[in-house]
């Protein structure tokens, strides 16, 4: 692939974005928001198309992509699979479960498979606290996790 | 006509199969040939008995539960579309006894109707209070709102109807109703709730807000985490515009209101309302000093009302049934209802709407029917990461704003969270530190600092290195975020560790044979 043309190619999807959303008060994090959806991250690139067209500078734009936990600076893997750290998964025996998907995948959080099939994610708290632990894999929520479930959704990611 | 089935779809019910249940189950009456519509509710709020499924009879709705797909066959043999006895059966859903003690006044609708049916809405009192909103002038809806003494739900408590008033008399070109639905609170899923089941009740409090403070646009600021709570929003708001309830006149009043639903990007600290101000511009989440207060200065320093979802959710009964209902419920200055979350590790798990005033003891033992795991209860902690653990020694704390202050807790978004014996509250109190470190804007010292600087001194004390030297060292670090913070990230950390500390000092006692530090 033409890392060139690619460039080139995000810049003119990033435009259209930016152009689409600028009308907005306040459009930087539904840009963001959109961006992300297109490319499964916020490329480098986006930025000074973003900066230029709002009138911002560079590094304004980049404060904010590096602020929020949701932008990721690269691709996730094919599946992100999303695992509730916080009080109320805890009390139910989430830092035990989150040990056993970390040595299921073989990987840690924040960390992709080598094979790229799936992406393991902290996250604090899903409101799905009745129905502790609980986790979200592609969007699809999970709750009352047990080993076994887990090993289910880890056999889907792998599939 | 057609007989009704209700398969929750609320992200709770969802998460334990709610989807598997609705696709058998519509497969199944399409082969048997029944006459069956299936409506997706939100949430009844018994989460322990998700999915729960209800079919409409003569004699009211009848409730089963747990359900999973594979029981839909023989729920349709016992007769599921007339009520009919089957295992899973748990009689008339208004007869469950933790439905029937409820007070529900901001949840009336939720998990009865069709959360996106504007025609359920208004059938079931909705739009009531909008359209009496609509004929008073705005310092009256004010005046009634600050007289029904509703506080902020979202966790601060101040008066709303105080902060309407500040908005109303404050001379601007452009005002602004935010709502803050940025529930990042573990242990309180209540807005996701109420966003999921009824958001209407949402739109026609902000609508109201609207009318009463001369705002003309609302934002609604919904966390990524909730992508259902979203949908359904963004859905609703949708029809509300088709509807003529909000645009450029409400309901035909000539007064214009509109709502934009904004998600959030995955950051805690914009849950505080100046954070979240500073999101909703394109900025990072980073808290402001107040004053300017945001009643003055808030949303691109335009006058700005911003509320909890709860709170605004609030207002149409307030404006519906009149202010001395709604305050006749509730103790001392806290009036009203408050929607409880009943989580973690406890038997019954979910949302519990009562005046204010039960005691905790009630709430974990009696309403949540002590532990899952059946073991004794440790702990519990009360208003989500910031708030103090509860000991059972202080079981008998009403639930109420300044009783829970005057122990050192907060109730917050009063989502509780329940701890069996097993917890270990060293542990508990260091994850307290690192999820502010984690979260923390960076803005002020004592919070990105000291978050950091307070993990490091629990594992110390962990280790067993100088524990009475770092025990006080924590505690010291403690006031320092306390009073130095700026905001309630950083200045409510030392709620949990601090609680912690002093109800279960045994968890913080190195254990005997310490390995020397290295």
């Amino acid at each position: 692939m033409n890392l060139h043309v690619s460039s080139r190619d995000i810049g003119e999807r990033t435009l259209d974005i930016v152009s689409a959303l600028k009308s907005l008060e306040g459009p930087l994090l539904p840009i963001l928001h959109e961006i992300q959806a297109e490319f499964g991250y916020v490329p480098q690139e986006a930025l000074p198309v973003i900066a230029r067209e709002l009138n911002l500078s560079r590094a304004e734009v980049h404060g904010v992509v590096t602020f929020y936990h949701d932008y990721r600076d690269h691709p996730a893997g094919r599946h992100v699979l999303k695992l509730c750290r916080a009080e109320a998964c805890q009390s139910m025996g989430g830092d035990a479960l989150a040990e056993r998907v970390k040595s299921l995948l073989g990987i840690d959080f924040h960390q992709t498979t080598p094979d790229g099939a799936v992406t393991l994610e902290p996250v604090y708290c899903l409101g799905l606290c009745s129905s502790a632990p609980a986790a979200m894999l592609d969007g699809e929520v999970h709750g009352r996790l047990d080993a076994d479930a887990v090993r289910d959704l880890v056999a889907e990611v792998r599939a | 006509m057609s007989v009704r089935i209700f398969v929750p779809q609320d992200a709770a019910a969802l998460a334990l199969g709610a989807d598997r249940v609705a696709v058998t189950l519509s497969r199944e009456i399409e082969t048997r040939g029944i006459d069956v519509t299936i409506v997706r509710n939100g949430s009844r709020g018994l989460h322990w008995l998700e999915p729960m499924v209800e079919v409409e009879t003569a004699e009211g709705r009848v409730a089963y539960g747990p359900v999973k797909a594979s029981d839909i066959s023989s729920l349709l043999d016992a007769g599921l579309a007339n009520g009919g006895d089957h295992p899973l059966c748990l009689g008339k859903t208004e007869e469950l006894p933790f439905l029937k003690n409820q007070t529900r006044l901001t949840f009336a609708r939720c998990g009865i109707v069709d959360p996106l049916s504007l025609e359920d809405y208004k059938a079931h009192d909705g739009l009531k209070g909008l359209a009496k909103a609509v004929a008073m002038a705005p310092a009256d809806v004010v005046a009634q709102v600050t007289e029904s003494g509703l506080r902020g739900r979202g966790g601060a408590g101040f008066p709303t109807g105080i902060k309407w008033k500040t908005v109303l008399d404050t001379a601007g070109d452009r005002k602004y109703i935010v709502c803050n639905a940025d529930e990042g609170d573990s242990g309180t899923f209540a807005d996701r709730m109420i966003m999921e089941g009824d958001p209407f009740v949402l739109i026609e409090g902000m609508a109201i807000a609207g009318l009463a403070t001369l705002a003309t646009k609302g934002f609604v600021y919904i966390r990524s985490e909730y992508p259902h709570a979203i949908a359904t929003m963004t859905e609703a708001v949708e029809i509300a515009r088709r509807a003529g309830v909000l645009g450029a006149s409400v309901m035909g009043s000539g007064r214009a209101f509109d709502i934009e639903i904004r998600t959030g990007a995955g950051a805690y600290v914009c849950g505080e309302e100046t954070a979240l101000l500073n999101s909703l511009e394109g900025k990072r989440g980073i808290v402001r000093a107040k004053p300017p207060l945001p009643a003055h200065k808030g949303l691109f320093n335009c006058p700005t009302v911003i509320n909890n979802v709860i709170s605004l959710a609030s207002v149409p009964i307030i404006m519906d049934k009149g202010a001395v209902f709604y305050k006749d419920f509730g103790m001392g200055r806290s009036r009203g209802t408050i929607p409880i979350q009943i989580a973690g590790n406890v038997k019954h798990g979910g949302l519990y709407e009562a005046a204010f005033g039960l005691t905790l003891g009630q709430i974990v033992d009696e309403i949540g029917g002590g532990t899952a795991s059946g073991r004794p209860v440790k702990a519990v902690q009360v208003g989500g990461p910031l708030g103090a653990y509860f000991p059972r020694a202080l079981f008998d704390t009403p639930f109420d704003y300044e009783a829970f202050a005057a122990k050192d807790g907060l109730i917050g978004h009063a989502g509780i969270t329940v701890f069996d014996d097993t917890a270990d509250m060293l542990k508990q109190a260091r994850f307290a530190m690192e999820f502010c470190a984690i979260e923390s804007c960076g803005k002020c010292t004592p919070c990105r600092i000291g978050s950091t600087r307070g993990v490091e001194t629990a594992d110390k004390i962990a280790q067993g290195i100088e524990p009475e030297k770092n025990l006080a060292l924590l505690a010291d670090l403690c006031n320092t975020m306390k009073f130095g913070s700026l905001c309630a990230l950083g200045g409510f950390t030392p709620y949990p560790v601090t609680s912690a500390m002093t109800h279960f000092p045994d968890d913080f006692r190195p254990a005997p044979l310490v390995e020397a530090a290295e």
